[in-house]
């Protein structure tokens, strides 16, 4: 099952993804550096990157960061919501700044998102907005431990 | 139980103020240009050393988990995404949580609070793939593997994203 995008993609571009979700170097010339390690120029890697920027392979090019460390708020939130009500919901929902990422899932809890807010306090205030925009009650699981997260995609 | 690092409450873990503006600086990705931190250095009135070193010291810290390209993952075939979460007894939740990241298969997993009598879930972890099939096995593979296949569970599929951006981060930082 092939997407349109991945199907773009020849073995330079996998490769650079397979190698660079992590571990891009800190260095003056760091395209320099990894470039070298995938057999391209300083200037086809910069170029690459771009344009898998450009054409959605790529979210974003940065920093993974751990969102406690910074002194903000985290929590997966979920709701039941009616079909016919569905799409509605989420624009009520994505409209806040504090959702970052929201999935549809096959389930009666079956709208589930992120919210990463600048002060732990906020995420409450926020998960209280939604539910009076919407009437619905918030399930809200925040993180208790971290056993792994190791998110990356091989091509 | 919370893991070592964040135990520690040590100033190191967190981010300060100079720190907060570089990482904010980055939230736009880092500059497409030869000499990258340079640049970014040079927005913040920081010399590029400074801006090495900053940034070393924050993924030693665990403050930034990775660096490098964030990948749309559905659009790179991954079309496949599961959440699945399990009712594991609380006195077995911590060793079989470390045991399940370990399936190469895992690529998050969380132990989230149950709220009964709506949601009696302990145990969350996600499994991507190209197939929804491969993924099923995979998810009865690890089942079996840990000894849990007699355990509630579930196993919530995607079948729309509507949202994906990186956090903002910072107190009170824009």
């Amino acid at each position: 099952m092939n997407t349109a995008v991945e199907q773009s993609l020849d073995q330079h571009d996998k490769d650079i993804i397979n190698a660079l979700q992590g571990g891009f170097p800190i260095c003056e010339r760091p395209y320099l550096a990894a470039a070298k390690e995938l057999n391209l120029t300083e200037d086809e890697l910069i170029k690459r990157i771009e344009s898998l920027l450009g054409n959605g392979a790529l979210s974003r090019f940065g920093p993974l960061i751990n969102a406690e460390r910074m002194g903000g708020g985290l929590t997966l939130a979920a709701l039941a919501v009616d079909e016919e009500n569905f799409d509605r919901v989420a624009e009520l929902v994505n409209a806040h700044e504090e959702i970052a990422h929201n999935y549809e899932r096959e389930h009666g809890y079956n709208m589930w998102f992120v919210i990463a807010t600048e002060t732990p306090e906020q995420v409450a205030q926020t998960i209280k907005k939604i539910e009076l925009e919407t009437g619905l009650v918030v399930l809200n699981v925040p993180k208790l431990e971290e056993f792994f997260i190791g998110l990356r995609f091989d091509l | 139980m919370v893991n070592a690092a964040s135990k520690l409450h040590n100033d190191d873990m967190i981010a300060n103020e100079d720190e907060m503006a570089l990482l904010e600086a980055l939230c736009g990705g880092l500059p497409l240009a030869p000499r990258p931190y340079k640049i970014l250095g040079a927005r913040l009135g920081m010399g590029e050393n400074d801006v090495l070193q900053s940034l070393e010291s924050l993924i030693a810290r665990g403050i930034i988990r990775r660096f490098g390209v964030v990948v749309q993952h559905r659009r790179l075939g991954y079309t496949a995404n599961a959440m699945v979460v399990w009712d594991i007894a609380d006195e077995l939740v911590n060793d079989i949580g470390k045991r399940m990241g370990k399936f190469d298969f895992v690529t998050l997993c969380y132990q989230r609070p149950r709220r009964l009598p709506d949601w009696p879930y302990n145990l969350f972890c996600m499994v991507h793939g190209a197939q929804r099939e491969t993924v099923l096995a995979q998810v009865r593979e690890l089942a079996d593997d840990l000894g849990i296949s007699d355990v509630p569970n579930e196993i919530l599929f995607s079948s729309r994203q509507f949202k994906q951006r990186g956090a903002r981060y910072g107190n009170g930082h824009k």
